[in-house]
């Protein structure tokens, strides 16, 4: 297939899956700021949003405080910002349109018709209600696009570039989300089992869509370091670093048997793979949790360029 | 219907009232179907273009508008003799393109034997030099066309223009008949209609059937495009999805010692045949135009060397615009020793002095043309404008008269057509496809009907606020 083609489809499914994970990023925000003072935590809640987002360089350029209002603004549908939500189903559907060939219809119609949705929102008049069902809407549309390309799509290259963008994406979003909570996921002496930290917990479970799964899982109350697990090391969890590797790693075999050969981006992703399958809770808190999300989140990103060197130019 | 301007031939009711016989049981079935069941599928019939994204860009607006163009729900139908008729006349007149083409780039014995002007040749902008003595498989400048045809009578179809570069629309037809079958499928019980859903096979193997004499093999065809911005990029990734080829951008393309080649997630692939939907100035930045990034740069080097096959041919151009149009039926008689089947309009050739003075005398009576314009762009209709748009007008013919031809305006049959106020006669146009391979000319039956919807309006492009119809070629 032209690289150009699975350049689109990988980035298409990479932007879907960011536009679901900004949302449900707001959505745990929301709640977590609507608290009673007292429960919520000492830090600004949309500081964290930003940050999570990766985007507090620009968003500082742009808005003298991080609040509800400001926060919402730019990471669900400022222009200026290339990753909001709005801007991400734009470009989503440009990629879309670009490879239109390459897409089942059920796709595209998934993709189009939540591009014609998303103009129904005013940014400058909606109301908290109404931004509730904008979120909603988001998560719907990137469920229904991940659903039609999963029952609808040949098992082939394309179909691989399109999973190994959503892996990549969504192995980087649970990262950022440990990376900007980590400290409140060590296990300290004093204030563990603290109702302060207590709803921050929930709230990055909520933010990843795992609050039920944690205890299908562990049948446990919340725990930090079972909630570091659940998103780290559980391969049962499918947002996971060990499960979207698993898949990655999976998907680029894939590649490598049909195309005959394999290069820079098995051999990443398998090293990665294995640091995770090999990895213990323990070891990882020994060796500094916030180290370990670093130096994830760089080996992820050098796999995702491999992925572009070796087959999307 | 009585107020109907009785010189209009209308495709559906005879002047007595009487209804055609090709139209029986659709005049019946539009009789007694209730309104707001057309409306609510007129209604569905739009959702459903919305939602598969058949859109379209009108340049000129915001980039993000995309534009629907409205279809209209009430077919237009030619019985099978008329088709035949038709047909046989288009065959008859690509066939004699594509031999002037190959004269007008080789001995051009056309300017031997005086019928036509050189500067027709010579001083026409997109006659490419690159051309002359060029080979091109099989002698086949043309694989597709299409050719814009009105009828203003029983008997007579008239051909209004020829596009014989990058024609666009088939998307429109394929679509459109989708569409009818899912809307209507009770029409097409009592309608034996003859199905054009052929086309893509028959487009890929008129492609296939022009591949460079070198490449050995089953070709590989592709579909190149402008690019997401391009107006008719749907149209675009459509049709390639139906060749199952793949659809390139110039960036895609390079070129390596004599050969093309496409980037693909396993490497270089060899191109041999390329259905270009990108305008000659823009596909090589080294050999046309230098600032395009849509081109792929040494293509044209590829192309002389016999490595690929372009369809359409570059240079093309020179046999559709409007001034060579007006000798046509003189170009059909000298290479085919034939009368032509189709009419041409009567055409007034501005750079002649004698015409120019008539069509300068007469102007608020005729259609006056760009020679290189398309889209209904830059044209004036004389009876339909005022007098100051006239005398702007008439300023600029005589200031280049050699860029402008100027027509008599055209009677446009009509047909039936669901409007604001019912069911009402618009004006419409035809332009079937004509595919030419070297085994054999391929037509599927019927074309892209477009319709003027504003009521006595004689202008049917897109751009201007046309709509398209179903077009139905009844086999009995």
């Amino acid at each position: 297939m032209l690289s150009r083609t699975a350049s689109n489809l990988y980035w298409l499914s990479r932007y879907v899956e960011r536009a679901e994970c900004l949302a449900r990023i707001l959505d745990a925000t929301y709640r977590l700021s609507a608290l009673p003072q007292g429960y919520g935590s000492e830090t600004n809640e949309w500081d964290s949003a930003i940050a999570t987002a990766g985007c507090v360089a620009s968003f500082k350029e742009k808005y003298p405080e991080a609040n509800e209002r400001t926060v919402t603004e730019y990471l669900a549908f400022s222009p200026d910002n290339p990753s909001s939500i709005r801007n991400c189903i734009e470009i989503a559907r440009t990629n879309a349109r670009s490879v239109r060939t390459a897409l089942t219809g059920e796709m595209w119609d998934a993709i189009n018709s939540a591009w014609h949705e998303l103009y129904r929102y005013d940014p400058k008049r909606i109301t908290r209600e109404e931004f509730t069902r904008f979120l909603n809407f988001v998560t719907e549309t990137s469920v229904r696009f991940d659903g039609t390309s999963f029952r609808t799509m040949l098992r082939n290259d394309a179909y691989w570039f399109s999973r190994l963008g959503f892996l990549v994406e969504r192995a980087d979003a649970t990262a950022r989300i440990l990376d900007v909570k980590y400290h409140v996921l060590l296990p300290r002496e004093a204030q563990v089992g603290g109702p302060l930290d207590y709803f921050q917990w929930a709230s990055i479970l909520r933010s990843v869509s795992a609050r039920t799964s944690y205890h299908w899982v562990y049948r446990d109350s919340v725990k930090p370091w079972l909630v570091a697990d659940l998103l780290i090391l559980n391969r049962q969890m499918p947002r996971s670093l060990a499960s979207c590797y698993e898949n990655i790693n999976r998907y680029l075999d894939d590649l490598a048997q049909f195309y005959g050969r394999q290069g820079q981006a098995q051999r990443l992703a398998r090293a990665t793979t294995s640091k995770l399958e090999n990895g213990r809770m323990e070891d990882i808190f020994q060796s500094g949790l916030h180290e370990f999300i670093t130096q994830f989140l760089s080996d992820n990103n050098r796999v995702g360029n491999a992925i572009g060197d070796q087959y999307l130019i | 219907m009585s107020s109907r301007t009785p010189s209009f031939f209308d495709e559906m009711r005879a002047p007595d009232g009487s209804i055609r016989p090709a139209y029986q049981q659709l005049a019946h079935w539009l009789d007694n179907v209730p309104k707001d069941v057309l409306d609510y599928r007129r209604k569905e019939a739009e959702f459903i273009f919305r939602r598969i994204g058949i859109t379209f860009a009108v340049y000129g607006e915001a980039a993000s508008t995309e534009r629907l163009i409205p279809f209209d729900i009430i077919p237009r139908i030619l019985n099978r003799g008329e088709w035949q008729k038709l047909s046989k006349g288009l065959e008859q007149r690509v066939k004699a393109l594509n031999m002037y083409l190959y004269d007008a780039y080789n001995k051009r014995e056309i300017l031997r034997a005086g019928l036509i002007p050189e500067e027709l040749i010579f001083g026409n902008p997109v006659f490419r030099p690159e051309m002359n003595g060029q080979a091109v498989p099989h002698n086949i400048y043309v694989m597709i066309a299409g050719i814009d045809v009105v009828r203003v009578d029983p008997d007579n179809f008239y051909v209004l223009e020829d596009n014989a570069r990058v024609p666009s629309g088939v998307s429109y037809m394929l679509e459109n008949r989708e569409i009818m079958l899912r809307l209507f499928p009770e029409l097409f019980i009592d309608h034996p209609v003859a199905p054009v859903e052929n086309y893509a096979d028959d487009l890929l193997a008129t492609l296939k059937s022009v591949a460079p004499l070198t490449s050995s093999g089953e070709p590989t065809v592709v579909l190149m495009t402008p690019g997401i911005y391009n107006s008719a990029y749907y149209e675009h990734s459509f049709l390639a999805d139906k060749l199952g080829c793949e659809l390139v951008e110039g960036r895609d393309m390079f070129v390596k010692g004599d050969m093309l080649y496409m980037r693909t997630t396993e490497g270089p692939k060899r191109v041999d045949v390329i259905y270009r939907r990108v305008d000659d100035d823009f596909i090589d930045p080294l050999a046309f135009r230098p600032d395009s990034m849509l081109g792929v740069p040494g293509l044209m080097s590829v192309y002389q060397a016999g490595n690929v096959t372009l369809a359409n041919a570059v240079g093309t151009g020179i046999a559709d615009d409007k001034a060579v149009y007006s000798y046509m039926p003189d170009i059909i008689k000298f290479y085919l020793g034939e009368e032509p089947i189709l009419k041409n309009v009567e055409t007034y050739r501005c750079r002649e002095p004698g015409q120019l003075k008539y069509v300068l005398d007469n102007i608020e009576k005729l259609v006056v043309k760009e020679v290189h314009g398309s889209g209904g762009y830059g044209m004036l209709i004389g009876p339909a404008a005022d007098k100051k748009t006239i005398e702007n007008f008439a300023a600029k013919v005589k200031a280049a008269p050699e860029g402008f031809i100027a027509q008599p305006t055209l009677a446009l049959s009509t047909c039936p057509t669901f409007v604001e106020e019912g069911i009402a006669p618009r004006h419409v146009d035809l332009r079937p496809f004509v595919l030419t391979g070297r085994d054999k000319t391929r037509i599927v039956p019927g074309g892209l009907t477009r319709v003027a919807l504003s009521k006595g309006s004689l202008v049917v492009n897109s751009s201007q606020g046309g709509g398209t119809k179903d077009t139905w070629v009844l086999d009995r």
